[in-house]
C-alpha cells in the first residue's frame, strides 16, 4: 500500500505498524517526533499503531535554528 | 558575584541565551556555543530526510539535553495552529520537556511578529501545559499581555529578526522591564556585543541571539565578546549608573590648587 512520508509517496506492506518503518528508515532510538494525520503518536505507542493505505506521516527531528 | 538568573524554577548562570542556525557545520556550531556560556539553546523543528544520510549527526548529540537546556523554537510558523502543532512535536520529541520559544510571524520581509496569532498560540499553549517564552514586538501592552496569559518569559525583538541593527527602542524596553514580573529577555536584532551590553544596562534578563555570532568572521570570538557583552552590562546595570549631564563635572578637587 502507499502511504505518504514527509510529502512524499512510499510503498510498504500492509498493516505495517508505525515501529517498523520507523526501522525501515533507519532512524531507530533517534529522537524524533511523528505525526500520524496531524496527530502526535507517542514513541511508546510505536508498536500499537498500524498503517492504512493513503496515510500521512511526518517525521520531524531537531536542526540549527535560532 | 553571584548573579543569577532562574527562569521556569531553573536557575542559570548565563545571561546569554543563543540560536543554532546558520553555522557553518555542527563543529562551529558546538565550539561557538561553548565560547558563549550559554545554557539555553534554541533549536528548530524540520522534517527528518528520509533515507539520505542516515549517519549526519543530530545537533541534540552535539548539544546533549542533559547538559543544555533545549529551547525547540516555532521559526516559520504564520499561523497559531502551526506554531501549536510544532510545540507539541518538540514536547514529544524532547521526552515530554515543555519549555517552548514561540514565535509567530506575521510577514516574510520583516519578521515581524503577527502579535494576534502569537497571542491565541500562547493561550493555547500555556492552557496545554507548556512553559511558553514568547517572541514579540516591542509593545508595553503586548507584552503584559503575554505575561498575563501565563507566559514564562517575554521576548521583545530589539531589531529585525538577523538585522543586527541593535536596540532600536531602548524607551519601550525599559517600560517592558518596569511593568514585568516575568524574565524579560531581548530575543532578535543585536549585532554585536555593546549591544549585548546596552539591553542588559537597561535591566534585561537575558539576550537572545543567533546571526550576531553566527555571522560574524569569526563566530567563536563574537560567542566569546557576546558572553563579556552580557556580563558588564549586567554589571553596570547593577552598579547603577551616574546621571548624565549637559556640562563637565570635574574629577580633580579644586581644593589645594597652588597657581
Amino acid at each position: 500500500m502507499q502511504i505518504m512520508i514527509n510529502g512524499e509517496a512510499m510503498e510498504v506492506d500492509d498493516d505495517f505498524a508505525v515501529n517498523q518503518l520507523v526501522e525501515k528508515l533507519e532512524l531507530t532510538n533517534k529522537r524524533i517526533a511523528i505525526e500520524l494525520n496531524c496527530e502526535i503518536v507517542p514513541r511508546s505507542q510505536f508498536h500499537a499503531v498500524r498503517l492504512k493505505a493513503g496515510d500521512c506521516v511526518e517525521v520531524v527531528q531537531a536542526i540549527g535554528g535560532g | 558575584m553571584s548573579d543569577t538568573f532562574t527562569l521556569d524554577g531553573k536557575t542559570y548562570q548565563s545571561r546569554l541565551l543563543v540560536g543554532t542556525g546558520k553555522y557553518r557545520d555542527m563543529a562551529e556550531t558546538q565550539h561557538a556555543v561553548a565560547a558563549s556560556g550559554a545554557e539555553i539553546v534554541t533549536v528548530a523543528v524540520r522534517r527528518s530526510n528520509i533515507g539520505q544520510n542516515p549517519d549526519e549527526p543530530n545537533i541534540l548529540e552535539v548539544l546533549p539535553p542533559d547538559k543544555y537546556t533545549i529551547l525547540p523554537n516555532t521559526a516559520f510558523c504564520y499561523t497559531a495552529d502551526e506554531a501549536v502543532r510544532t510545540c507539541r512535536l518538540a514536547r514529544e520529541m524532547l521526552d515530554g520537556h515543555d519549555l517552548v520559544k514561540l514565535e509567530v510571524l506575521g510577514d516574510k520581509k520583516t519578521l515581524f511578529p503577527d502579535v494576534l496569532e502569537t497571542l491565541k498560540a500562547a493561550k493555547t499553549l500555556v492552557k496545554d501545559g507548556f512553559k511558553v517564552m514568547v517572541y514579540t514586538s516591542d509593545d508595553p501592552l503586548v507584552a503584559k499581555q503575554l505575561e498575563e496569559i501565563g507566559c514564562v518569559a517575554v521576548m521583545p525583538l530589539a531589531a529585525p529578526i538577523g538585522s543586527g541593527l541593535g536596540i532600536r527602542n531602548p524607551y519601550n524596553i525599559r517600560m517592558i522591564i518596569e511593568n514585568a514580573q516575568v524574565p524579560i529577555i531581548v530575543d532578535a536584532g543585536v549585532g554585536t556585543a555593546s549591544d549585548a551590553a546596552i539591553a542588559m544596562e537597561l535591566g534585561c534578563d537575558g539576550v537572545l541571539m543567533n546571526t550576531a555570532i553566527a555571522e560574524a568572521k569569526n563566530p567563536v570570538l563574537m560567542a566569546s565578546a557576546m558572553k563579556k557583552g552580557i556580563e558588564a552590562g549586567r554589571e553596570a546595570y547593577l552598579a547603577g549608573r551616574m546621571p548624565k549631564r549637559l556640562y563637565a563635572s570635574a574629577s580633580s578637587p579644586i581644593d589645594g590648587t597652588f597657581f
